[in-house]
């Protein structure tokens, strides 16, 4: 599904240059859940941004269902980003002044489909994460853990194959971060591949398998 | 599609209503300033009531006499033989009418004074000027042979006269500076702004008091030479031009010798622009320039303050892209929901200033400010303006936005 290969990634400012990641080599299969720790600062994000296409790295391949990733334009990149995943952010990354509706409808806008059945989806994801009752409020009237719901219902409102989730729980207490990764589990199970960033080796143990990083080097 | 970044651009402004209101404030502004002003510019300049011939008329105002020395200069209208030699004359203008500009003379109603502004005139004006006659008509070259007393006046005089309006006025007496004259014609006024066919009281050339017999070449006369089209003009100033030439010098007014004449026929415009410049070449580019240069400050700053709104306003929205970007939202679309956002923004200021124009407007003609006013709504001076300020949205629309859609998604995300 997703195949990383000699991944190095590189900040560059003025004064300093960091090496976020370093020959990192991974394959992720489909219908797999797979989890990435490590300390913080060790490049957990800076790998998830770069199979999400919302980073570039600095050398190596990234190939997203057989497809080598390295000469897309904007264009390509981004209805594969529109098509095949979703994103959930740990600090859920809602738009504030759009209705939870209107949040969770986000990607289909950049799709050609239409303005009734879009809002039906959107009413349908939103189902999904026990949110049917929110929809016309707006992200600054919910609990974190709503909030994490409306941004899980906005990932998966297009039925990506993989979503890409960023410490999904990191925000939130454990009864909450329980409930998010049980959604998780559940998406999992009906066949959706998942990669996610976590500090909690109990979520971790619930997922098929464990990516350790350290100082951006893969140890595990 | 377009009605979904319309949606957008809609609920976008809601969400920000202070930055809609400053940015609608900026537009709003500059395009009624504009829109008033070339407003006033085409009432002031414009082919209006009565003068609804202006586009192909020229103007012969002043005659100026300078001595051999060039200390001395003698400017001004001309005595109505002159113009009768070499503007009446004249073979290849349709029509010439000869005209005093304004004099004032007193008209009493009982005891209460009434200041009028009277004009002299010849029969051919009241063809070259097209009034609308309430009653009666206009004097003919048969009342201007038998120096009959007869005037022409306006609905406002007949109403400070006469008082009742609806009681017919044409053959009544109205007594003007202790002379009575009979009423021939009430026309509808033309606005003050207009010298040329501006006057509260006509009378023929022949009526007491308007010195046509003067001789001299200086007088307090004008004419209005009418084209039957305006690609006549170099013809007829060619012409006007030559008969002026042929005046054998030095020329003697009162008892002055000039062996310098000069005589202009001139569109309505350059006239009066030669009038407050005197003619000087130089002197009207700097002042068109100087318009010009108004008009672009009038233009150019709220455009600035547009461009820094929107500056603000997007990086404001960094993250807002960032996500939209992560869900797939091209660059070009981003940057169209921008454009089209502007685009929206400036219609509705167009449509805001549209109405603060028309207010001003109407508070202008009603207001008695301007006798007659007559200011309209310039169409194409609107097309322009909104096709300007559409230009400015577009850049300072793409310029911050273009930037942002460049931006790496998780870098805009981090803010
Ligand atoms: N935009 C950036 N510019 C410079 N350095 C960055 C940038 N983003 C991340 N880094 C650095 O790269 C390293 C990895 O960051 P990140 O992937 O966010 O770590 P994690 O998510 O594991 O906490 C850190 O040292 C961080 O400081
Ligand atoms: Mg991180």
């Amino acid at each position: 599904m997703i195949t990383l290969q000699n991944i190095e990634k590189v900040y560059r400012t003025s004064s300093i240059e960091t090496l976020a990641l370093n020959n990192i080599n991974l394959n992720i299969r489909k219908g797999e859940f797979v989890s990435i720790m490590g300390p913080s600062g060790c490049g957990k994000s800076t790998l998830l941004n770069i199979m999400g296409l919302l980073d570039e790295p600095s050398k190596g391949t990234v190939e997203l269902d057989g497809e080598r990733i390295g000469q897309y334009r904007d264009k390509e990149l981004a209805r594969i980003r529109n098509r095949k995943i979703g994103f959930i952010f740990q600090s859920f990354h809602l738009i504030n002044d759009l209705t939870v509706l209107d949040n969770v409808e986000i990607p289909l806008l950049y799709r050609s489909a239409n303005g009734k059945p879009r809002q039906s989806y959107a009413k349908d994801a939103l189902e999904k994460v026990g949110l049917s009752n929110r929809v016309k409020h707006f992200p600054k009237q919910l609990s974190g853990g709503q909030k994490q719901r409306v941004a899980i219902a906005r990932a998966i409102v297009g039925n990506p194959e993989i979503i890409l989730a960023d410490e999904p729980t990191g925000n939130l207490d454990s009864g909450m971060g329980n409930e998010i990764m049980n959604i998780l589990q559940t998406l999992n199970n009906d066949g959706t591949t998942i990669v996610m960033v976590t500090h909690d080796e109990a979520m971790a143990k619930r997922t098929h398998r464990l990516v350790r990083l350290f100082d951006g080097t893969q140890v595990l | 599609m377009l009605t979904n970044y319309i949606k957008i651009a809609w609920k976008v402004l809601l969400r920000h209503p202070f930055y809609t209101f400053i940015t609608l404030f900026g537009i709003s502004l500059t395009l009624t300033v504009l829109m008033v002003l070339t407003s006033f510019l085409d009432h002031l300049f414009g082919t209006h009531y009565p003068e609804t011939r202006r586009d192909r008329s020229l103007y012969i105002q002043f005659l100026t006499q300078t001595d051999s020395s060039r200390t001395f200069q003698n400017k001004g209208p001309m005595s109505f033989k002159f113009l009768t030699d070499y503007a009446k004359s004249l073979k290849t203008a349709e029509r010439v009418t000869i005209l005093t500009f304004l004099n004032s003379s007193n008209a009493y109603v009982g005891s209460q004074k009434i200041k009028l502004s009277t004009k002299y005139t010849d029969a051919d004006f009241w063809r070259v000027m097209e009034f609308e006659f309430l009653e009666g008509k206009p004097y003919n070259e048969q009342n201007i042979a038998n120096s009959d007393h007869v005037a022409v006046i306006t609905d406002d005089l007949e109403r400070q006269y006469f008082g009742s309006e609806t009681e017919p006025v044409v053959g009544k007496d109205i007594e003007i500076e202790n002379i009575h004259y009979r009423v021939i014609g009430v026309v509808r006024g033309s606005p003050v702004t207009r010298i040329y066919s501006y006057a509260d009281v006509y009378f023929p050339y022949t009526a007491p008091k308007s010195n046509y017999q003067n001789g001299g070449m200086r007088g307090g006369y004008v004419a209005v030479v009418l084209a039957k089209d305006r690609s006549d003009f170099p013809q007829i100033q060619e012409e006007f031009q030559s008969k002026i030439d042929r005046i054998p010098l030095p020329t003697v007014e009162n008892g002055f010798k000039f062996s310098v004449l000069e005589v202009k026929s001139e569109p309505y415009l350059e006239g009066f622009v030669g009038t407050i410049l005197d003619g000087n070449k130089g002197l009207k580019t700097i002042f068109f320039g100087i318009i010009a240069f108004i008009m672009l400050m009038l233009m150019g700053l709220p455009a600035i303050n547009l461009v820094n709104v929107n500056v603000s306003r997007i990086m404001e929205r960094a993250s807002e892209i960032g996500i939209r970007k992560a869900f797939g939202a091209p660059v070009k679309t981003l940057l169209w929901q921008f454009i089209v956002e502007n685009i929206f923004i400036t219609f509705i200021g167009g449509a805001i200033a549209l109405l603060f124009t028309l207010i001003i407007i109407h508070f202008i003609n009603t207001s008695g400010w301007i006798a007659y006013a007559d200011l309209t709504i310039n169409l194409t001076v609107f097309a322009v303006s909104i096709l300007v300020c559409l230009v400015f949205g577009l850049l300072s629309g793409v310029v911050p936005a273009f930037r942002m859609s460049k931006l790496n998604i998780a870098e805009a995300l981090k803010s």
